[in-house]
C-alpha cells in the first residue's frame, strides 16, 4: 500500500516540500494505439519514448499541438489506459507509490484517486454531476478519503473555499447555475480538496473566455502553492505556460524535443520547432511579420523514421534522417533533442525499438 | 463493394452466419422455378406421407409434397415482405429526411400525420382492411396496407439524423457551394441515414413476414396463393398436429425462423461496418 | 449606388425562451450598426467573447439567420430579397463564409474536392470537367496549395491547416467581395495559425477581398486588422482603427479585455496570484525558475 508520512487532509497547511524528491518519474514510456478492424491492423504511436521528472511543488507544463500524443499521455499517468491504447514498455512512478501507476490493482487506484492524484479537466460536467448540487459533488468525491463526520467535512470544505476565495453560497447551486468560469473554479476547489500530491490538469482553461482565464490560472497557482501539490499542466497555448509553468517540456509528435524553465525555452529556446513556436506568436503592439511553418505535424500511425520533426525543420541533416537525436542535456536544467542545436547531442539509443513488443503491465 | 464483402465474410462471424441463412433461404425460392408440381394443384402424390428420401419433407393431407410447396411459399412471403420493406422504406425516407432538413411548418404538418400513424395498431387495422376489401382483397393491396403501417417509427429516427445533420459546418459550407436541396440531402445527408435505412430494411422484412403469417394463418388473405401463413392455415384446417402430421407444419415454421434469424444477423453484422463512425475509424479518421 | 459594400443598421436578434409559461426574450444582439465600405477593402475584426452575439451577428451577415429588427444591405440590396433562387445565388457568389472547425466543415465521408467543384459549377459557371477542375486549381494556388494535393482527398487525410486553406480556396472561387470569417483560426495548430493569418492580408491587399474577422482573440485581431468592432452582450462598446483602439481602449469593457490578453512576455513577470477580491494580479518580484 502507498506509504507516506503525510496526515490526512483535514490538517491545514502546506507540506515542507521535501528537497529533492521527485513526484513523478516517467522512463521512456511508451503507449500506442493498437487496433484491428475487419483486417486492418493500425498502430498509432501517440506516445515514444518520453522521459521526464516532475519535482516536489512544481508546475511542469507540457506545451504541443494537437495529435502530438499529449493528450494519450496524461492517461497513461493517469492509469486511465484501456484497449486499444496499451503501454508497450517503460515506466511511469508517483513519489507515493513504490511501483508503476498503471502496475496497480483496480482497489489501490481508488485508494490514490483524488486523494493523492486528482485532476482538472477541460469541461467542467466531466466532473460536476449535473443533477446534483455542487455540495454533492464533493461528498461524492472527497467525503470518503478525508474520513470526517459530515459537519467537520464541510466545514473543512468551506474553509477550503475560503481559501480559494469562493463564497460558500456556490455549494447550494446547480452546475448550469454557474457560469463557465465559476463552474471551473469550483472544479478546481474540488480537485484540491484533499491536497493531492500530484494534480494532472489538461487543457483547463481553454474553453474559457479571455476574462476569466486569468483569474482562473492565478487560482490553479494559489492552490498549488499553498497545499504543495507538484502539477502537470497540458495545453498547446504557450502564452498560457508563460504563466503558469515553471518549467516547460515541448512535445512532438510522441516525443519530447526540449525541456528547460520556462524562462530558458522563451528567451533561449535551443530546438528550431521551440524557436518557430515563440516567434510567431503575435502580440499587441508588434506588428513585425510573423511566418508560418510550412507542412504538418506527422500522421502518428506512420511517423518518419529519424527526427520525427526533420520534414518541416529548415534546419534538417542527413544525420536527422537516420536516427532520432537522444533528449541531451545541454545546459542547467535544459534538454534539447536536436542536432543542431549542439554536436554532443547523439542518436537515440531506445527511440527506434521494435515497435510490437508485448504490452506491459495493464489494469485488467 | 467486393472487397467490402470479402472482408466481412472473413472477419465476421455474425455476418458469414446469416449471409449462409439468407442464401440458403433464397436457393429455396429460386428453385421453386424448378418445381416439378405446379403450385396450385392439390393431389399429385400421395398423402400424409412421412418425410423419407422420395419426398424429403414429407407430403400433407392435401397430396402435395412439402417440399415443393415450401419452396413456393417461402419465395412468396420473402418477395412479400422485401415489396413492403422497400415501400415502407422509401415512404420514412421522404418523410424523415424532409421534415428534418426543412423543419418548420412542413417538419410539423409532417409529425403530426407521423404520429397518428404510430397509433395505429397493425393488426386489427389490416383485420379492418380485409373486412372491407373482402372480395377485392389482393397481395398488393395488402402490401401497401402494410407499408402505410410500417413507415412511422423509422420516419422519426430519419428525421433526427437529419436534424442533426442540419445544424453541422459542412451542411453550411454545402449551402454557400451552390448546392441544392435535393443534392445536399442526397449526397451529403444520405450516407449518414444509410445505416438506420438498412437495419431498419431487414427489421421490416421481419415484421412483415410475421404479420401476414399471422393473418394467412387466420385466413384473412388469399389462402390458395401458397406462403409460409398459407401453408400452416392449411395445415389447422387439416388438423395435422392432431393427425400426426408434424412436418407439415414443422418445416414452414422452421423455415421462417431461419429467415428470420438470417436477416437479424445480417443486418447487425452490416450495420457495424456501414455505421460512419467505425467506417472513419477503419479509414484513420474520426467522425 | 450608395458606396457602401456592407450596411447594417440597428440590427437586433432576439431568441424566445421558455414554455408555454413565462416566455421571456433574450437579445443576442442589440442595436448594433456599423458599416463596411466598397472602394478600399479592409479587414475588419468583430472581436466579442462567448455571449457577445458576435456569432449570430455573422450569421445575419450571411443571410442564414433573420434579424428581429433592423436592415441589413449587401451593395444597397436588402438582403431580406435575396433569400431564394438566383438572387440568392448571386448573393452567396459575393458573400462567402469560412467556419472556425476545418474538420468539419468537409463532410467525413466525401472527398474534399467534391465542394471545390460543386462551387466551381454552380457559383462559378463551369460547364466542363476541365473547367472545373481548372477554377478549382486556380483558387488553391491562390492559399498555397495546389489540385493535386488535394484531389480525391478525405477529410482525415489533410491537416487542420491544409483543410481550412482548401475551405478559403472554396470561397474565393466565386471571386467575392466579402469574407465572413467566424473564428478561422482558433482550431488550427499553433505553428500553421500564422499562415492561415498572413492568407487574410494577402486576400486584402491582392485580391482586393474584404474580410469580417469573428475572433475573440486579440492579438491576431491587432495584427491584421484595419477597424475593430468590440461587442459585449449583444451591444457595440467601441470602434474604431484596430491598432488605436487596442493599443488605448477608452471603454472599460475594452481596457478589461485588454488586460485579460496573455502574453509570451508574461514570462518575465511577477507570478499570477489571486487578490483579495478573487481577482488575479501579480505578485512582485518576477518569481524564480525552478
Amino acid at each position: 500500500m502507498p506509504q507516506s508520512g503525510r496526515d490526512n487532509a483535514s490538517a491545514d497547511g502546506p507540506r515542507p516540500a521535501a528537497e529533492g524528491a521527485l513526484a513523478l518519474a516517467v522512463d521512456n514510456l511508451r503507449a500506442y494505439y493498437l487496433m484491428h478492424y475487419f483486417g486492418v491492423e493500425r498502430e498509432v504511436r501517440a506516445v515514444d519514448d518520453i522521459s521526464l521528472v516532475v519535482r516536489r511543488n512544481e508546475i511542469y507544463g507540457i506545451a504541443g499541438e494537437s495529435s502530438c500524443g499529449k493528450t494519450t499521455f496524461l492517461k497513461t499517468i493517469a492509469a486511465a489506459v484501456r484497449p486499444p491504447l496499451t503501454v508497450i514498455g517503460g515506466s511511469a512512478r508517483y513519489g507515493f507509490v513504490d511501483r508503476d501507476i498503471y502496475a496497480l490493482s483496480p482497489a489501490e487506484l481508488s485508494a490514490i484517486r483524488w486523494r493523492r492524484l486528482s485532476y482538472i479537466t477541460q469541461g467542467s460536467m466531466n466532473v460536476l454531476n449535473p443533477v446534483r448540487r455542487v455540495r454533492q459533488s464533493f461528498v461524492d468525491f472527497a467525503f470518503r478519503h478525508m474520513k470526517l463526520n459530515r459537519r467537520a467535512f464541510f466545514a473543512a470544505v468551506e474553509q477550503h473555499l475560503q481559501r480559494l476565495r469562493l463564497t460558500a453560497n456556490v455549494l447550494d447551486a446547480y452546475p448550469h447555475e454557474l457560469s463557465g468560469g465559476m463552474k471551473q473554479r469550483v472544479t478546481i476547489a474540488l480537485a484540491t480538496i484533499c491536497h493531492p500530491d500530484f494534480i494532472i490538469a489538461d487543457e483547463p482553461t481553454t474553453a474559457l473566455d479571455v476574462i476569466v482565464q486569468k483569474d482562473v490560472l492565478a487560482m490553479i497557482r494559489d492552490a498549488q502553492q499553498q497545499f504543495g501539490s507538484s502539477m502537470l499542466f497540458v495545453t498547446h497555448d504557450m502564452t498560457v505556460h508563460a504563466n503558469i509553468a515553471d518549467r516547460l517540456g515541448i512535445m512532438y509528435a510522441g516525443r519530447l524535443l526540449e525541456e528547460a524553465p520556462t524562462i530558458e525555452i522563451f528567451k533561449n529556446p535551443m530546438h528550431p520547432y521551440t524557436a518557430h513556436l515563440v516567434a510567431s506568436l503575435p502580440r499587441i503592439g508588434e506588428q513585425s511579420r510573423k511566418e508560418s511553418l510550412s507542412g504538418a505535424p506527422p500522421n502518428l500511425a506512420d511517423p518518419p523514421k529519424g527526427c520525427r520533426f526533420h520534414p518541416r525543420c529548415p534546419l534538417a541533416m542527413d544525420v536527422c534522417r537516420e536516427a532520432s537525436p537522444a533528449l541531451t542535456t545541454l545546459a542547467p536544467g535544459h534538454r534539447v533533442a536536436c542536432y543542431s542545436a549542439s554536436p554532443l547531442v547523439k542518436p537515440s539509443a531506445t527511440a527506434e525499438r521494435a515497435s510490437r513488443a508485448e504490452p506491459v503491465g495493464m489494469v485488467p | 463493394m467486393l472487397r467490402i464483402l470479402k472482408d466481412l465474410l472473413r472477419y465476421n462471424r455474425e455476418f458469414a452466419l446469416g449471409a449462409f441463412l439468407v442464401l440458403l433461404i433464397v436457393a429455396m425460392s429460386l428453385a421453386s422455378f424448378f418445381s416439378p408440381y405446379p403450385s396450385g394443384m392439390q393431389y399429385v402424390v400421395p398423402f400424409d406421407m412421412p418425410p423419407s428420401w422420395t419426398y424429403p419433407f414429407g407430403t400433407n393431407s392435401r397430396g402435395q409434397d412439402v417440399f415443393w410447396q415450401l419452396t413456393f411459399a417461402i419465395r412468396n412471403s420473402l418477395l412479400f415482405g422485401i415489396t413492403v420493406a422497400f415501400l415502407s422504406r422509401v415512404l420514412a425516407l421522404a418523410v424523415g429526411l424532409i421534415s428534418g432538413y426543412i423543419g418548420g411548418m412542413v417538419d410539423r404538418i409532417l409529425m403530426s400525420i407521423n404520429d397518428t400513424f404510430v397509433v395505429f395498431p397493425p393488426f386489427p387495422i389490416l383485420v379492418l382492411v380485409y373486412f372491407i376489401f373482402k372480395d377485392h382483397m389482393s397481395w398488393a393491396l395488402l402490401a401497401v396496407a402494410m407499408a402505410s403501417l410500417g413507415w412511422p417509427y423509422d420516419a422519426r429516427l430519419i428525421r433526427s439524423v437529419a436534424l442533426s445533420l442540419r445544424t453541422r459546418e459542412f451542411t453550411t459550407q454545402s449551402l454557400f457551394s451552390g448546392m441544392s436541396t435535393r443534392q445536399i440531402l442526397v449526397e451529403e445527408h444520405l450516407p449518414y441515414v444509410l445505416p438506420i435505412v438498412f437495419a431498419t430494411t431487414m427489421n421490416n422484412i421481419n415484421w412483415s413476414i410475421g404479420l401476414e403469417v399471422t393473418l394467412s394463418v387466420i385466413g384473412f388473405t388469399n389462402i390458395e396463393t401458397p406462403t409460409i401463413g398459407t401453408m400452416i392455415y392449411w395445415a389447422n384446417q387439416h388438423t395435422a398436429l392432431v393427425a400426426g402430421v408434424w412436418w407439415w407444419i414443422a418445416f414452414p415454421v422452421g423455415l421462417v425462423i431461419m429467415t428470420f434469424i438470417g436477416l437479424y444477423l445480417l443486418s447487425v453484422s452490416m450495420n457495424e461496418y456501414i455505421d460512419p463512425r467505425s467506417r472513419l475509424s477503419r479509414m484513420g479518421g474520426t467522425a | 449606388m450608395s458606396g457602401g459594400l456592407l450596411e447594417v443598421e440597428r440590427v437586433a436578434k432576439s431568441f424566445a425562451m421558455g414554455g408555454l409559461f413565462g416566455r421571456s426574450r433574450f437579445n443576442a444582439v442589440d442595436d448594433v450598426s456599423f458599416s463596411v465600405q466598397a472602394e478600399r477593402p479592409e479587414i475588419l475584426a468583430i472581436i466579442g467573447e462567448s455571449g457577445s452575439g458576435k456569432t449570430t451577428l455573422a450569421r445575419m451577415i450571411l443571410n442564414t439567420l433573420q434579424p428581429t429588427s433592423g436592415v441589413i444591405r449587401f451593395r444597397g440590396e436588402e438582403l431580406s430579397k435575396a433569400r431564394r433562387g438566383r438572387r440568392r445565388l448571386d448573393f452567396i457568389r459575393q458573400v462567402q463564409p469560412i467556419l472556425q472547425n476545418p474538420y468539419e466543415a468537409f463532410n467525413p465521408l466525401k472527398k474534399v474536392d467534391r465542394y471545390l467543384y460543386a462551387s466551381a459549377v454552380r457559383l462559378a459557371g463551369a460547364r466542363s470537367q476541365k473547367a472545373r477542375g481548372k477554377l478549382a486549381d486556380a483558387a488553391l494556388q491562390k492559399v498555397g496549395l495546389s489540385l493535386a494535393e488535394v484531389k480525391g482527398r478525405f477529410p482525415h487525410e489533410l491537416s487542420g491547416g491544409q483543410l481550412q486553406r482548401t475551405a478559403i480556396a472554396r470561397a474565393l472561387i466565386s471571386s467575392p467581395a466579402l469574407i465572413v470569417a467566424d473564428e478561422p483560426v482558433s482550431m488550427v495548430d499553433a505553428s500553421l495559425r500564422m499562415s492561415i493569418v498572413n492568407l487574410f492580408q494577402r486576400l486584402r491587399d491582392e485580391l482586393k477581398v474584404s474580410i469580417l474577422y469573428i475572433t475573440h482573440d486579440l492579438a491576431t485581431a491587432y495584427y491584421i486588422s484595419d477597424r475593430v468592432i468590440i461587442m459585449q452582450k449583444g451591444k457595440v462598446v467601441e470602434t474604431g482603427p484596430a491598432r488605436e483602439i487596442l493599443t488605448h481602449p477608452h471603454h472599460p469593457y475594452s481596457m478589461l479585455l485588454k488586460e485579460s490578453v496573455l502574453s509570451p512576455d508574461d514570462v518575465e513577470r511577477g507570478r499570477l496570484t489571486l487578490g483579495p477580491d478573487g481577482e488575479a494580479t501579480r505578485r512582485q518580484p518576477a518569481r524564480n525558475s525552478a
